[in-house]
């Protein structure tokens, strides 16, 4: 199978957008290694508890997985929080801080833990190979796609993917680095919304203000990250990837909710 | 007739670099210029050359309680506030694998959390003046990566994102925000690496060749982007990116 022999770490696995990728990374070979802060239900590997906003955490991780699995070839860098409803004056500190913890922080040390790790795979550096891929959001591009909190750590995602890129081949290493940016996803970082309005409603809602009317389902991301994941897209790196239902593309009228 | 006339300016980073270039600017053309930095002796020094049209405030962007009292002092001082630059900022070499968490932490608190904290405090004040321009310093490492700036290029791009959310945020307000991306500019966050080897050649060189101008930025000319987006010559411009590179990311 395509990826056969190949190792791969997917975070915030047990759920949502991470749970559909790393059944689709196991189902293409893969020996997938999920890890979450919440336990997995049937994963589609070894589960491991994970705080991605902790480094003690990553370093045990990392241990871990050159331990038991030999290698590492894949990271999907794809916990991540909403942090709630906040907008730019009601937004505390500690609820920045708690965001980038997670969505920023959280993707620095992933893609330095495996940056380290990928280097392990080889005999000598120019044979460390594999790709990362980070999952920023649609909020990373336009500005009324999230809570400012989450809107600023997805940018820094973005930016961040772009160093690690350019490092790894400046160093010739054949690692890459990818932002993903999804637009709305039916997943769990909308369950205050779905709280509050229903499932199907508060679907049919997100959906609406998605151009092709509809929110995402997890595979429809996975499918992508799998692509970046794989060899396939062997040529590609410090991109961009987009999929969001068109919400990016054309002219709509947009607000920040609470917006005064 | 002056292009800031009355209006009253905060400046974050104030004390020196794009932020003094800019707060001269904003006095020059009638405005009152706010000078909000950690370093005492240079803003107040500043202000005293600038006159009664300036005033010093001791600001860390990183506590939000120095951003209110900046804001309280400086309505209570010229009463009111039309215009916010968040120009203060650190500039960190790092790559993905040699920075720490300490240094990730700290570049993104100064720029990105002190970008967020100044947009936050200003925005009540700014809305009560029947609006105003917030004009953020992200940065060309805001658009495109480099390998020896990560944590900086995290934090640029969260300014540049931020940005447009405030934009939107403050646009029923008339509170118009945009960002600026400058290339690398003769200031005193890269002054002391200038004369460092880079190469064969130095720093400053290897800099200069970056920028299809062939040369680096002066802060005066990246102030004038910025006053031209705190003045009403620019009332339709909200949410936007304004690069001023000398062609590096053309």
């Amino acid at each position: 199978m395509e990826l056969s022999g190949q190792v791969a770490i997917v975070t915030g696995g047990a759920s949502g957008i991470g749970a559909a990728t790393a059944t689709l990374l196991h189902d293409a070979g893969a020996t997938v290694i999920v890890t979450d802060i919440d336990l997995a239900k049937d994963p589609p590997g070894r589960f491991v508890t994970h705080d991605v906003a902790s480094e003690a955490s990553w370093q045990a991780l990392l241990a871990d997985v050159l331990k038991t699995a030999g290698r590492l070839d894949i990271l999907i860098n794809n916990a991540g929080i909403s942090g709630g409803p906040g907008t730019l004056e009601s937004t505390t500190v500690e609820t920045w801080q708690k965001v980038n913890a997670i969505n920023s922080e959280g993707v620095f040390l992933g893609c330095k833990y495996a940056i380290e790790g990928m280097k392990q795979t080889g005999p000598d550096k120019s044979a460390s190979k594999g790709s990362i891929v980070n999952v920023s959001s649609v909020a990373a591009l336009i500005g009324s796609a999230g809570p400012v909190a989450y809107t600023a750590s997805k940018g820094a995602v973005r930016l961040l993917t772009k160093s690690v890129a350019m490092h790894c081949a400046e160093q010739k290493y054949a690692i890459r680095c990818n932002s993903v940016h999804p637009g709305g996803v039916d997943t769990a970082i909308f369950n205050i919304l779905w709280q509050t309005m229903g499932h199907e409603q508060g679907k049919a809602y997100v959906g609406g203000a998605h151009p092709i009317g509809r929110m995402a389902e997890s595979e429809e991301l996975g499918e992508l990250l799998l692509w970046l994941a794989s060899e396939r897209s062997s040529f590609v790196t410090g991109a961009e990837f987009v999929a969001d239902g068109g919400i990016t593309t054309g002219l709509s009228r947009r607000r920040v909710i609470g917006a005064p | 007739m002056a292009r800031l006339e009355n209006k009253v300016v905060l400046l974050s980073g104030g004390a020196s670099g794009i932020g003094a270039e800019t707060a001269r600017l904003v006095v020059r053309e009638g405005g009152k210029a706010v000078l909000a930095d950690r370093d005492e002796a240079k803003g107040t020094a500043l202000a005293r050359e600038l006159g009664p049209s300036a005033l010093f405030v001791p600001v860390d962007v990183t506590e939000e309680a120095t951003w209110q009292k900046a804001v309280a002092t400086t309505v209570e001082a010229f009463g009111a506030l039309h215009g916010l630059v968040n120009a203060a900022g650190i500039g960190v070499r790092n790559t993905i694998e040699d920075c720490s968490l300490e240094d990730y932490r700290r570049v993104n608190d100064i720029n990105s959390l002190g970008t967020f904290l100044g947009c936050k405090s200003a925005f009540a004040a700014m809305k009560a003046a029947g609006g105003g321009s917030i004009v953020n310093i992200s940065s060309v490492l805001g658009l495109r990566g480099s390998s020896a700036a990560m944590a900086y290029c995290a934090s640029k791009g969260a300014v540049r994102s931020l940005t447009k959310y405030v934009a939107l945020y403050g646009a029923s307000s008339n509170v118009r925000c945009n960002s600026v991306h400058p290339g690398y500019i003769d200031t005193p966050m890269i002054a002391p690496r200038l004369d460092q080897a880079a190469g064969n050649r130095t720093f400053r060189e290897y800099l200069e060749d970056l920028h299809p101008l062939g040369r680096l930025g002066r802060p005066d000319e990246v102030a004038n982007m910025i006053l031209f987006l705190l003045t009403d010559e620019s009332t339709f411009s909200t949410g936007s990116e304004f690069v001023c590179d000398g062609g590096l990311t053309a």
